[in-house]
């Protein structure tokens, strides 16, 4: 995670747009949406008639008119309270997507026409027009390079200063609106219509209108509706059951006693928590095309990750020097050195690093007059030609072999044991020759990411099986994954292995992630349950995953895997706290209800709690602050710790649980001290 | 007073040490057939042979749920038209007529769901032909329908994805054959030595020490309570139930029948475990089980072995504990220990009056069946627990992170609804109907006066009596606060229909939810899969149980057994 993550939860002007938006969204139709709300409403409307009422009629049998005010205030601002949570969940994704968006609204767009360029505004290019772009433009819209390649400062996007290339045809031709052309000229198409880019399904996604309801949240509406309902029941026949006794019960009590029962803490916190969920995502520089998405992530069982870039850092590096017997080393050295001195590789400047290492000056080294040759995939080799007429090579074992054979030299068993030995160490050999005589074997080795097997270790306790996934042969790659620590390796992947893969995984009744970029890396990432295609990757690998990484990370996985879970653990012990709260909620209330009529329950009161205006003031009291208390957890989640089910499970039980009984008790008991100085 | 707490501890270890091998036979019965009692093979090809039976057709779970549904409105014809015609039929030397149609509902209904709310005395409602071939059959049939619609939830539990859950017809006539004639037969033989009557003439003309002459009932008696205790039917052969000398005359027999109620619920939980081979489940459920019942028994021994402290204010001594209502030859302790079993259980047979419980014990009988989870009836009380579970697996599944999911199955918006349903029926029957009561009660007294005044006690307990009638039918219990005028026209019929509800939705929605799971994608087990075996999951489902089915319930109470035990 990096720039883009606000320090405070509720920045000021955010914070005010959210109370517009909770008065906004009082309206009955968009409380709909949320049935336990909805229900809150009825009967705050319920309590504003009985105010009235009491107002103007002066009658004293439903209580005093401002005790019956207060009720219906504090109903009102759990209603508030509620809309609140959401409208700052809102509020607080869209600044952030709109951040994004910023850069890239209303910028100048040279469009092609036939051979003509035309400057326009961004924001009236269509899907399939051409544009072009120069050093220092503002790329305005999201596309795919036609022609030419050029550096890119992304950024804006993903807070890399890095420039990267970006060029036409391949995996690398996709271009991100917003950033910023360094180099040379390119001709871009639009991919998208405007409107319609993941920012703006992001956006979408998190404002309320197109915003769907995912699986899990509507088979815990169920269950909420379901505890609402039994509380319809609990209280509607408390009416007769009081006739019966010959209590009065007052409509006040009767809605303190009903809305404190029914879940409205979890009721009005759960979409700011599925909406936070998304937003958390976003802060993560991943954008998500649905709110299922982030849930199933949650559920991961296997992970799909490439070695490169993920589990070695980029490329393997030269890490020692092995001369064969009767070359002197520092020689041998010198002479990979010599061949290397021009070579752009990564693998070439690593292994001049390692000379360098070794004590050797660069600048004592002659390269004047020599020649470089180039490696190209017939001969396998690259090196140098010195101006001497020696001619050093430096290449795949069995091309060095080749040559020297054919030059009539014998192949040493002492290379050969080399070779060996460093393969199955999991490293590469390069077998270097002179004048057709092999000299030496320089190893190179993949370097394993810092701090990637304590990862990989994290993912295990999740429960969630890593699989590597490599173009090197199984012996190398069976001791970079035993390195890693990853669980499972697949060796000379070809994109369909990837494929087989997760559907053999999901045969298995598993959920599996993937990340990728390419283009044919599109089928697997459809067909994996969460795919992630790196921003930088080609328009067809973002359409068929459903989430996009603008910082093109390939880690980035675990961390969309604990953002689901964290999301369902904070729905599931919002839940619980929620339900927990009945029990003191019940001992406050159903005294305060039959104490006048019926004496001797004055014992359930357990609390004390001074009358019975006062005791179902403060259930109400409690029950609607509660929900502004609990915003910022909503809003940040409970913290994942990877300790496995059982433990998790004991944990949230004690603290969210526990805590759900207890907290109430003396919450209820303070607010009534208060209210006490007045009822 | 030691022996008798004695007696109260001897009988809850019978109950657990012979419980296991039960429910081992009882895994083997349903799992494969290779049970010891395979020798009646023979016996039951027979009946799917006359009845035109393939045992071996594999049933979804809608066709099982048909099955059970068809031959259930078959027997209410059979029973309704049996128990109207009494009087003409044979085997009826006292000469009893037949019952009216409103109370021939009610009982019909009453037996047919297992639950046998008795709104008649069976010494002058019945005749020795309806109860052999009406009461015992149905005890009979009913205990083995909820031990099958068991068994498809267990097979439905233990595939990993099927679309069929065995089949129905086989598992009834299985349960009847391999598990409740077997365990009749002995329980039987053992209340004949001790005296119970089994015979078919009519009333016994007896001298008293008094002087006086007295005609004493009798009949086929020791063939209908063995069933009656064990398929927790509970319907007793003589009004009074197991408070009856005839019916239940000694300690022993008063053990053995105690006994009878719960050991064949307990059984099914460990049955489970051998039958999904998952023991450590099947412990954690019994552990949470068995910990409620524990806990309602010690209270309640102690509440009617200390008596009412009003009648200890007369200096009246109240060593023996708080005896009225209750029989000499059995005492407190024994009496409160069958009242904390009959209501666990669905079963409602009585060996005293629980009208006359203290007001706490007579909350604990109605606070359990209220819950109807912990053991609950033959079968059924599985299927009760079940519905819990799933929603206590919702929730804690979201606690550890992933979505749902119970033994690998994906718990989803389907499952939900039908667990909040289910799990919403029972109060909602049982507060519904009350609050009408109390209504009527209060508004158009016109109506209860004609009907004969319904309550025997104004106020609190009065109160306790209708809920408690209610409570007792949508558990399918059967035992009454007898202090309820409850043979009239009302009472029948919402009863009745009370009844109907609270058996079939819930079996209904249960056998849905196995079957749905059942259907679905196995999922493997992984680290961050929630397991449902261990202690701190059997806590939460506790806990959701006591939140959720116990306290909607406290308002009903308070006003109830709360307010009377404070008033004491």
């Amino acid at each position: 995670m990096k720039s883009n993550k606000s320090a405070s939860l509720f920045p000021k002007e955010l914070v005010i747009e959210s109370l517009k938006q909770s008065f906004v969204k009082l309206n009955p139709r968009t409380m709909f949406r949320n049935p336990i709300m909805f229900i809150v409403e009825i009967v705050t409307f319920v309590m504003f008639i009985v105010t009235i009422w009491a107002a103007a009629t002066g009658a004293q049998d439903q209580g005093s008119f401002g005790y019956n005010l207060l009720v219906f205030l504090v109903l009102f601002v759990t209603l508030l309270f509620a809309n609140f949570a959401e409208a700052i969940a809102e509020a607080r994704g869209k600044a952030q997507a709109d951040s994004l968006r910023k850069t890239r609204e209303e910028t100048p767009a040279r469009l092609l026409i036939g051979s003509d360029i035309k400057v326009v505004s961004s924001s009236r290019l269509k899907k399939g027009d051409i544009f072009v772009c120069e050093a220092g433009d503002t790329i305005p819209i999201d596309g795919e390079i036609l022609e030419g390649l050029a550096s890119i400062d992304e950024s804006a996007i993903t807070g890399e200063s890095a420039p990267v290339i970006r060029e036409a045809g391949g995996d690398k031709s996709s271009v991100t609106g917003g950033t910023k052309v360094l180099s040379d000229q390119i001709k871009v198409v639009v991919t998208t219509q405007p409107g319609e880019s993941f920012l703006d399904k992001m956006i979408a996604l998190v404002e309320g209108a197109s915003r769907k309801k995912t699986p899990n949240e509507i088979a815990l509406t169920i269950l909420l509706a379901g505890f609402t309902l039994v509380f319809v029941i609990v209280c509607a026949t408390l009416k007769p059951f009081a006739d019966y006794s010959g209590t009065a019960i007052t409509v006040a009590a009767f809605i303190s006693l009903f809305v404190c029962l029914i879940p409205t803490t979890i009721g009005g916190l759960l979409s700011a928590i599925g909406i936070a969920g998304m937003d958390r995502a976003l802060r993560a520089n991943v954008i998500t095309k649905s709110g299922k998405a982030v849930e199933t992530a949650g559920d991961i069982d296997t992970l799909l990750l490439d070695k490169t870039g993920t589990i070695t850092i980029g490329n393997r590096k030269a890490t020692q020097f092995y001369p064969v017997s009767g070359i002197d080393k520092l020689s041998f050295v010198r002479a990979c050195l010599m061949a290397s001195l021009s070579d752009e590789t990564p693998e070439g400047k690593s292994i001049v690093e390692l000379g360098r290492e070794k004590g050797i000056r660069i600048r004592d080294l002659s390269t004047s007059g020599s020649r470089m040759i180039k490696f190209t995939a017939e001969t396998k080799c690259s090196g140098v030609d010195l101006k001497d007429g020696t001619r050093i090579r430096k290449g795949a074992f069995d091309a060095i072999r080749k040559m020297s054979e054919a030059a009539g030299n014998q192949y040493p068993e002492e290379v050969a044991d080399l070779v060996r030995n460093i393969t199955s160490n999991g490293g590469t050999p390069l077998v270097v020759s002179q004048d057709n005589f092999i000299i030496g074997v320089i190893e190179l080795q993949d370097i394993i990411k810092p701090g990637i097997q304590e990862r990989f270790e994290r993912l295990r306790k999740m429960g969630v099986k890593t699989v590597m996934v490599t173009g090197d042969n199984p012996l190398t790659a069976k001791y970079i994954a035993e390195k890693a620590g990853v669980d499972d390796y697949i060796a000379e992947a070809k994109p369909e292995d990837k494929m087989n893969y997760i559907k053999k995984e999901q045969d298995a009744g598993k959920l599996v992630a993937m990340m990728g970029d390419g283009t044919n890396d599109a089928p697997a990432l459809a067909q994996a349950n969460v795919g992630v295609a790196m921003n930088s990757g080609t328009q067809a690998a973002k359409e068929a995953g459903n989430m996009v990484d603008l910082d093109n990370d390939p880690t980035k996985l675990i961390e969309i895997v604990e953002i689901g879970k964290q999301l369902l653990m904070t729905r599931g012990t919002l839940t619980t706290f929620s339900i927990a709260n009945d029990v003191a909620k019940y001992f406050a209330i159903i005294p305060a209800l039959f104490m006048a009529s019926i004496p001797a329950l004055g014992a359930l009161n357990i609390m004390h709690l001074h009358s019975p205006e006062s005791a179902i003031l403060s259930a109400v009291i409690f029950n609607a602050i509660i929900i502004p208390v609990l915003i910022p957890l909503a809003l940040r989640g409970v913290a994942y710790k990877p300790i496995g089910a059982s433990a998790l499970l004991r944990r949230n039980l004690l603290i969210y649980g526990g805590s759900g009984v207890l907290v109430p008790f003396v919450g209820i008991k303070l607010i009534d001290m208060v209210v006490s100085l007045f009822f | 007073m030691n022996t008798e707490l004695l007696g109260v501890i001897a009988q809850i270890v019978l109950l657990l040490v012979l419980s296991y091998p039960l429910g081992k036979h009882i895994a083997k019965v349903y799992k494969d057939g290779s049970d010891w009692m395979r020798f009646m093979a023979p016996v039951e090809k027979f009946m799917y042979k006359i009845c035109g039976i393939n045992p071996e057709e594999e049933m979804n779970w809608k066709v099982f749920l048909k099955s059970l549904l068809v031959i259930n409105i078959f027997w209410f014809f059979w029973g309704m038209i049996l128990l109207v015609l009494q009087g003409y039929l044979p085997l009826n030397p006292d000469g009893n007529a037949g019952q009216t149609p409103d109370q021939a509902f009610n009982t019909c209904i009453s037996f047919m769901v297992n639950c046998n709310l008795q709104h008649y005395s069976g010494e002058s409602g019945l005749t020795y032909f309806t109860q052999l071939f009406v009461i015992m059959l149905f005890q009979f049939i009913t205990a083995a329908t909820g031990m099958a619609a068991m068994a498809g939830v267990m097979k439905a539990m233990a595939a990993k994805t099927t679309q069929t859950i065995g089949n129905f017809w086989k598992y009834l006539v299985i349960s009847c054959t391999r598990i409740l004639f077997p365990m009749s037969l002995i329980v039987g033989l053992i209340l004949i030595l001790q005296g119970v009557p089994m015979g078919f003439d009519g009333k016994m003309k007896v001298a008293t020490l008094e002087g006086a002459e007295q005609l004493v009932s009798q009949g086929p008696t020791a063939a209908i309570v063995p069933i009656k205790q064990l398929g927790t039917n509970g319907g007793g052969y003589f009004g009074v139930n197991s408070s009856h000398p005839l019916e239940n005359p000694t300690y022993l027999t008063n053990m053995l029948e105690c006994w009878s109620i719960l050991i064949i619920p307990m059984a099914m939980i460990f049955a489970l475990g051998f039958y999904l081979k998952r023991k450590k489940l099947a412990y954690s459920i019994f552990g949470v089980m068995l910990f409620a019942y524990l806990a309602g028994v010690c209270l309640n021994v102690y509440q009617e072995m200390n008596g009412n402290p009003k009648i200890s204010e007369m200096t009246i001594d109240q060593r023996c504990g708080s005896m009225e209502g209750k029989e000499t030859r059995i005492g407190a302790a024994a009496t409160a220990l069958w009242s904390v079993t009959t209501t666990v259980t669905s079963n409602g047979s009585v060996n005293g009056m629980h009208d006359s419980l203290t007001p706490l014990s007579g909350m604990v009988a109605m606070l359990n069946m209220q819950i109807n989870t912990w053991f609950g009836g033959v079968g059924v009380g599985f299927l009760n627990y079940y519905t819990f579970l799933i929603i206590a697996v919702f929730i804690s599944g979201l606690m550890v992170g992933r979505t749902p999911e119970f033994l690998g199955k994906k718990i989803e918006a389907r499952e939900m609804k039908i667990a909040t349903i289910v799990a919403l029926a029972h109060p909602f029957v049982i507060l519904f109907f009350t609050a009408l009561s109390s209504y009527i009660y209060a508004h158009h007294p016109g109506i209860v006066e004609a009907e004969g005044g319904w309550l025997n006690n104004p106020g609190y307990h009065g109160f306790s009596e209708m809920l408690y009638e209610y409570t007792s039918s949508s558990a399918n219990n059967g035992s009454g606060f007898e202090g309820l005028g409850d043979n009239t026209w009302f009472w029948n019929f919402t009863c009745g229909l009370a009844l109907i509800i609270s058996r079939y939705l819930p079996i209904i929605g249960q056998v849905a939810i196995a079957g749905l799971l059942a259907q679905k994608k196995f999922i493997p087990e992984s680290a961050g899969t929630l397991k449902t075996d261990t202690g701190t999951f059997a806590v939460m489902t506790f806990c959701v149980i006591v939140i959720v089915a116990a306290l909607s319930f406290f308002p009903a109470l308070s006003l109830g057994p709360i307010a009377e035990y404070f008033s004491l």
